[in-house]
Formats: structure tokens, C-alpha cells, sequence
């Protein structure tokens, strides 16, 4: 009798389902998997430690680029800490500001998700009609900071500046007419506010118009009901946070159960799955969109009313403004102060966490006081997910594994940091 | 000058005296066009699959500095592929590795050798035991595959190796009884005359396509199974085994593959289009077909069976553009407990039709 042995087979980290660089190693016995065993570190750029040799305002950028496709979210984890190091609070328009972007973070992580997770079930059209909102997202983003992606534009203290009154537009070319090119500056005519409200009105009809795809399709409910089911016990157990904690039926959302910035002000709900397969966190998330709308629709209203200050007017933290600088000493040395050796931050530690996109985003922070921190310790939801990566897996196929991947959203940016 | 046009003619006349002449050129004059279609098809599933995902789909290659929709775009994806290097893998068996996209190419081509294309043209239409013939070769077409995925000496491609194969096993028995159900209502084997006993005179309702009409359904989507295409693409696989069994070919052995693939998915569509929708009959009811040139356009002929195709190979995009994948056991699920029983009742429901000779199909 030859001794039979399981099939070894190397999943990435050059893969096109591997959302990155997992790398996984996959023992199978023909195409059930037996063993899951997905190796990290792939994309290890030390962010932590160099958060230790800059001062504070320097991370904030590096935040960005730890989850790259929830990138103000990952700020407002590291902003936050500072903050409660430092013991100020954002002006409440600069609160409502960041509450905004989170959503709309929210939805363009979630657009990401929708959108690969589709595509590696085989369902590729979705992804095109995810990127094609996450457009509009971006500009979002560009217009308020000026990066589509790597905003930087969260600050301890407040918000780099305040919204824009104008929307960047489209400029007649050999490719679009000016018929088109009306059309495409249809929306952008006012200000962006006016460019997110746009968005968040015909944004629910393009979720049905995503819902039509994939929720009652039977190969979809295939290929994701009863796949990688976790029971709430073992999911608190394993450590899941977020739509992969709600997805097995667990009431859990920081931006309830521990509000931070406005949203105890906010009206929105906190949709739980039942089961706790691909099917149910696909179910989660599709609700979340809508409630990031009806989130973002709340603070557009708010801050259309209540003009005010984005900063702190703490000149130890936030720069003077420019105008002031030119003619004030004192402003003068504060813009030096700040813009060479920073701030410095009272002794001690501060852990601030978030309702990051993909679950518990949580920064850690160790101060000696001096103008950079001590350490850093930034607490990613998707290594707990991916550590249950085999526990979930096993028994599935090999089809089933991309699925896990995919209802999993992970990013290694955050992962491997 | 007349002289040299009858020694040209003369020698002409001479090699059309030899059988083997004759039958080379009418192969040369089926393929050429054939193969157009195919890398043209690669075009137009582009461009569809591009209108449905909102997009464009190329438009920048055409010729001679006119850009032309893109229409230059599968002759230039032909000439970059020629040039590329064909890599084979150090520890892959050579000969095989070559072979496999060549038995792909030849088995989807094959099978043209018995299809009617319209009421004279074809090349060994005669045959007949066209049907049987058909799908034999067609269930060839697999060892490509297989030998591939073995050969590449690669852990994605024998998987994607072993997903084919047993998914072919499970469909063609499924497309095999929808073929039976065939020949028992046309009553023969020969291809030709299973399009003649589809002709009547209300047009698209004499079509077996309306009695054997579970058996179409069954036969279409077993022939997106057997094409290895979207959403039954699990030897292929995209996201889940790479490229499965063509993971480790490059350049023109790739582009064999990829030939294959559409020239088989061609193959499946005027293969429906004969068996369940009158081949190149006229789908208007027969009175309604005026006389002159109008009547030569609407009326039976070889543009209609190409309208056919055309329309079930739009569906083979649609598929594509729209349902995930399935997962490889949920396929031979459909295989082997919904389509086989489907078929095997309707096999019997169409004996009792052929037996009470009820019409307007079977009198």
C-alpha cells in the first residue's frame, strides 16, 4: 500500500485571489481542505516603529496606508489617541466632519469588499460597478484634501481645514463633449456638500441595483450560505470584531456601545446576522451601506446648519493660521514650534479604538513626553480575522477558501503594517 | 494573354480533377472564415461584456492609422501573442505540453467537418452518423484539457485538470440524452435532415426547440459546461486556481487555448442553432416570406443560421458578465441529479409525442 498523503498546494502570495500577499499554504486532500495555514509579514513596512522617530503629526500620512482602502478611518484611530493623551476634543463641527468621512469611508471600504469579494466568487461585473461609485468617493476625498486616497486630513485637535465650497469639475477634452461634460458636472456645480447629498440620494437605488446581482441569485447563495460558519461564542472567542462579529449574531459596535465623537447624536441602526456564514456577513454589510448613508445624509444637514471652527484655536497643538503668521511673533513661533519639533505630549498611555470599516481599529500609545511617541501599537480587526483563517476553512474546498477570503475583507496593509 | 489565362485554367481544371484538392479548399474556405469569427468573437465579448460593465472595451487599435471602433484589436492580440516566447517548464513532459492546445484546436474545429450550413453548403454534411460524430469529437476536446493539466507538471493545473474531467463526464451524459431526444424526433442521425424535418409552415414554431424544450434548455447549458465558460469556468477558475489547467502556457500555445475555447463555444452555439432552431430556416411563417430580393433576405438561407449562432452566442457573454461561479461540486450536482433525470423524463414525454405523431413536429 503507497502511504497516501495530502496535497500541499501554495495559495499566493501571487495569487489573484489573495487580496495582496497572502500567503497561504492549503493541505488538501483532494479538494477539501484539511489544513489552512496563511503566513504574514509579506508587506511589513514597520509603521509602528517609525511612528517612533517622528513626531505625532508626521504618522498621521503612515496611517493612511496601514488599511489602504479605509484610510481616514485608520487616522482617526491614531488622531484619537493623541487626543485623549493630550486631553482636548475637536470643535463639534470638526467632530461632525470626521463622523462623516468615517461613513463615507465606511462605504468606499465596504464598495471594495462588495466589489472583490464578487469577483472572486466569479461574479466579475460587480466590480466594475463597485469601482465605478468609489469614483465619486474618491473625488470626495480629493476635494477635501487633495489625495484621492491618502487623505492625510484628520489632525489631533480637528480637521486639516474645512470643506470645500466648490467641487472640482471636468474640463472639455478630445474625449468628452461638452454635452458630456455638463452631464458630468451636473453634480459637481455646488459645493461639496452639495456633491456628497447628490451621492447619498441615488446611492440606495444602485445598492438594489447591486442587491439584484448577487442576494437572491441561487449561485450566490451557493456558494456562501452555510460556508465558514462561526458561532457567536467562538467568534467572540476568536477575537472577530465588526461585520464579522454581527454577522454570527453578536450586538457589537463601538460606534454604540462606546460613542465616540457624535455619534450618540446620530440616528442609525446595527444590523446582526443569524447565521453566521459568507451569506449573513454579506447581509450585514449590504445594511451597513445604507446606514452610512442615512448616517452621512445626517451629518450633510448638521453641517449645512452650523458653520464654526474645524481646529482647535490651541496654538500648542493646531498651527496659527497663515494671515496671522505674517504679521503676529507669537504665531510666528508657534507655526516653527510646530511645523520643526511639533508638540509635545504629557506622559502616559492612551488606548483609543474606532468602529474601523472592517471591525475594532484601536490605537495603543506610550508617551515620555517628548514630541514623538514612545510606542505604538496599532490594534488591526483583520489579524484576528485572518488568525481563524484555518478554523473557518477547514472541511470547505478550495473554492470555499476565496469566499473566506473575501467575507473575511482583508487588507495586508493593516495586517503585516 | 487568352493563352496564358486557359494554361492557368487548364491546370486549374487539373487539380480539381483530384478529390483531396477539392476537399483541402473547401476546408481552407470553411476555416479561414471560421477563424475570423473566432478572433473576432474575442472582440465582441470585449466590447459586450465592456457595454454591460459600463465601460468601453478596446477602441484604440485599427488600421492603417484609422482608429475603427478597435476593430484591429484581436489581429493585434494574434501578432503580440506569435512573438512571445513559449515557455515550458522545466519539469513538464515536452511533448504532451505541446499536444495538449493542439488536440483543443483540432477536436473544436473537427466537428465543423458534419455541420450543414445551409441547404447545399458544408463540408462532409453526407455523413450519416453526423450526430454520433459530433460527439465524439466534441468529448475529445477534453483530453486537451486533461493532458494539459498533466503535463504543465503544475499543482493549479492538475487540479484544473481534474475539475474538467470530471465535469465533462457528468455533462456530456446530460448533453448526450438531450441529443437523443433529438434524433428521436427528427428520426435520424444525419445532421442535414434533422434541420429538413425542422422545416414546416409557421416558421420558428416548427422548431424543435418548442416540444424538446427542457432538452434545449438542459443541452445549451450543458454546452456552456462543456466550453468550460462562465459561471461552470471551475478548470479555468480565475480566482480560485490561477488559470487552472493553461496556468503555466504562454504565448502562441495559450492563444491555442484560447482559440479553442471560442471556437468551441461557436461550435455549441450552431450546433443549438441546428438541433432545437432550424438551422438556416426562416423563423417567419412561410406565407409571410414575399418574392424578390426581400423574400432571398428573409426567406431560408445561410444568414440565418449565422443570426442563430450569433444570438446563443450572446447568451454565452451574458452568462459571463452576470453569475458567479459555481462552486466544482455544486456543478456536478446540477450535472448529475437535475439535468440527467430532466433529460431522462423528457426522453420519455417525447417518445409518447413521436408516437402519437402529434403536430405539428412529428406528423
Amino acid at each position: 500500500m503507497p502511504e497516501i498523503r495530502n496535497y500541499t498546494l501554495n495559495f499566493g502570495p501571487q495569487h489573484p485571489a489573495a487580496h495582496g500577499v497572502l500567503r497561504l499554504v492549503l493541505e488538501l486532500d483532494g479538494e477539501v481542505v484539511q489544513r489552512a495555514d496563511p503566513h504574514v509579514g509579506l508587506l511589513h513596512r514597520g509603521t509602528e516603529k517609525l511612528a517612533e522617530s517622528k513626531p505625532y503629526n508626521q504618522s498621521i500620512g503612515y496611517m493612511d496606508r496601514l488599511d489602504y482602502v479605509s484610510m481616514m478611518c485608520n487616522e482617526h484611530g491614531y488622531v484619537l489617541a493623541i487626543e485623549k493623551l493630550l486631553g482636548v476634543q475637536a470643535p463639534e463641527r470638526a467632530q461632525y466632519i470626521r463622523v462623516m468621512f468615517d461613513e463615507i469611508t465606511r462605504i468606499l471600504n465596504h464598495l471594495m469588499w462588495l466589489g472583490t469579494h464578487a469577483l472572486d466568487i466569479g461574479a466579475m461585473t460587480l466590480f466594475l460597478y463597485c469601482f465605478r461609485e468609489r469614483e465619486d468617493l474618491m473625488d470626495v476625498y480629493e476635494a477635501v484634501s487633495g489625495a484621492r486616497m491618502h487623505a492625510t486630513y484628520y489632525r489631533p485637535g480637528g480637521v486639516y481645514r474645512d470643506l470645500p465650497n466648490v467641487m472640482p469639475q471636468f474640463n472639455v477634452s478630445k474625449w468628452h463633449n461638452e454635452k458630456d461634460v455638463a452631464k458630468m458636472n451636473e453634480a459637481r456645480s455646488g459645493s461639496l456638500l452639495d456633491f456628497i447629498e447628490d451621492f447619498v440620494t441615488r446611492f440606495p437605488a444602485l445598492l438594489d441595483e447591486y442587491e439584484t446581482l448577487l442576494t437572491d441569485n441561487r449561485i450566490w447563495k451557493q456558494r456562501t450560505v452555510g460556508i465558514a460558519t462561526v458561532s457567536p461564542e467562538r467568534a467572540l472567542q476568536l477575537g472577530f470584531t465588526g461585520p464579522m462579529l454581527r454577522g454570527s449574531g453578536i450586538e457589537w459596535d463601538l460606534r454604540k456601545k462606546q460613542p465616540y465623537e457624535v455619534y450618540d447624536k446620530l440616528k442609525f441602526d446595527i444590523p446582526v446576522g443569524v447565521n453566521g456564514d459568507c451569506y449573513d456577513r454579506y447581509l450585514v454589510r449590504m445594511e451597513e451601506f445604507r446606514q452610512s448613508n442615512r448616517i452621512i445624509q445626517q451629518c450633510v444637514d448638521w453641517l449645512r446648519a452650523n458653520p464654526g471652527p474645524v481646529m482647535l484655536e490651541d496654538n500648542k497643538v493646531s498651527p496659527p493660521p497663515r494671515e496671522e503668521m505674517k504679521g503676529d511673533m507669537e504665531a510666528l513661533i508657534h507655526h516653527f514650534k510646530l511645523f520643526t519639533e511639533g508638540y509635545c505630549v504629557p506622559e502616559g498611555e492612551a488606548y483609543a479604538a474606532i468602529e474601523h470599516p472592517k471591525g475594532e481599529f484601536g490605537v495603543y500609545m506610550v508617551s515620555d513626553g517628548a514630541n514623538k511617541p514612545y510606542r505604538v501599537k496599532v490594534r488591526a480587526p483583520g489579524f484576528a480575522h485572518l488568525s481563524a483563517m484555518d478554523e473557518m476553512v477547514k472541511g470547505h474546498m478550495i473554492s470555499d477558501v476565496v469566499s473566506v477570503i473575501g467575507t473575511m475583507d482583508v487588507v495586508f496593509g493593516e495586517i503585516d503594517r | 494573354m487568352s493563352e496564358l489565362f486557359d494554361t492557368v485554367w487548364g491546370w486549374g481544371e487539373f487539380l480539381w480533377s483530384f478529390t483531396i484538392v477539392q476537399i483541402v479548399l473547401s476546408i481552407v474556405a470553411l476555416m479561414v472564415p471560421l477563424m475570423l469569427c473566432v478572433a473576432y468573437l474575442t472582440f465582441a465579448e470585449r466590447k459586450i461584456i465592456g457595454y454591460m460593465q459600463v465601460r468601453i472595451g478596446p477602441n484604440r487599435v485599427g488600421f492603417f492609422g484609422f482608429k475603427m471602433w478597435g476593430l484591429g484589436q484581436p489581429i493585434a492580440d494574434a501578432v503580440k501573442l506569435m512573438f512571445k516566447e513559449i515557455i515550458i517548464p522545466a519539469k513538464a513532459n515536452k511533448v504532451l505540453f505541446l499536444m495538449a492546445p493542439v488536440i483543443s484546436l483540432a477536436t473544436a474545429l473537427a466537428a465543423w467537418a458534419v455541420i450543414p450550413l445551409n441547404d447545399f453548403l458544408g463540408i462532409a454534411d453526407e455523413v450519416n452518423a453526423g450526430l454520433l460524430y459530433v460527439l465524439a469529437i466534441t468529448s475529445l476536446g477534453v483530453y486537451g484539457v486533461i493532458i494539459a493539466g498533466w503535463s504543465s507538471n503544475s499543482k493549479y493545473a492538475f487540479l484544473g485538470a481534474l475539475r474538467s474531467s470530471a465535469q465533462i463526464v457528468a455533462y456530456e451524459i446530460a448533453m448526450g440524452f438531450a441529443l437523443v431526444g433529438v434524433l428521436l424526433a427528427a428520426g435520424d442521425l444525419n445532421l442535414r435532415v434533422i434541420v429538413e424535418s425542422q422545416h414546416g409552415e409557421l416558421g420558428l414554431l416548427d422548431w424543435f426547440w418548442l416540444p424538446l424544450f427542457p432538452l434545449f434548455i438542459v443541452y445549451f447549458i450543458s454546452g456552456v459546461a462543456e466550453t468550460n465558460r462562465a459561471p461552470f469556468d471551475v478548470a479555468e477558475g480565475e480566482s480560485e486556481i490561477v488559470a487552472g489547467f493553461h496556468v503555466d502556457y504562454s504565448g502562441m500555445a495559450f492563444a491555442v487555448f484560447f482559440l479553442a475555447e471560442y471556437a468551441n463555444m461557436i461550435l455549441i452555439a450552431a450546433l443549438t442553432a441546428i438541433m432545437f432552431a432550424g438551422g438556416w430556416y426562416s423563423p417567419l411563417p412561410e406565407a409571410w416570406i414575399p418574392g424578390g430580393i426581400m423574400g432571398s433576405l428573409i426567406g431560408d438561407g445561410i444568414q440565418w443560421f449565422i443570426i442563430k449562432t450569433a444570438f446563443f452566442l450572446i447568451f454565452f457573454l451574458w452568462f459571463r458578465a452576470t453569475f458567479p461561479r459555481y462552486r466544482y461540486d455544486q456543478i456536478m450536482r446540477l450535472g448529475w441529479k437535475v439535468f440527467i433525470p430532466v433529460t431522462i423524463v423528457w426522453l420519455l414525454v417525447v417518445a409518447v409525442m413521436v408516437l402519437m405523431q402529434l403536430g405539428p413536429w412529428f406528423d
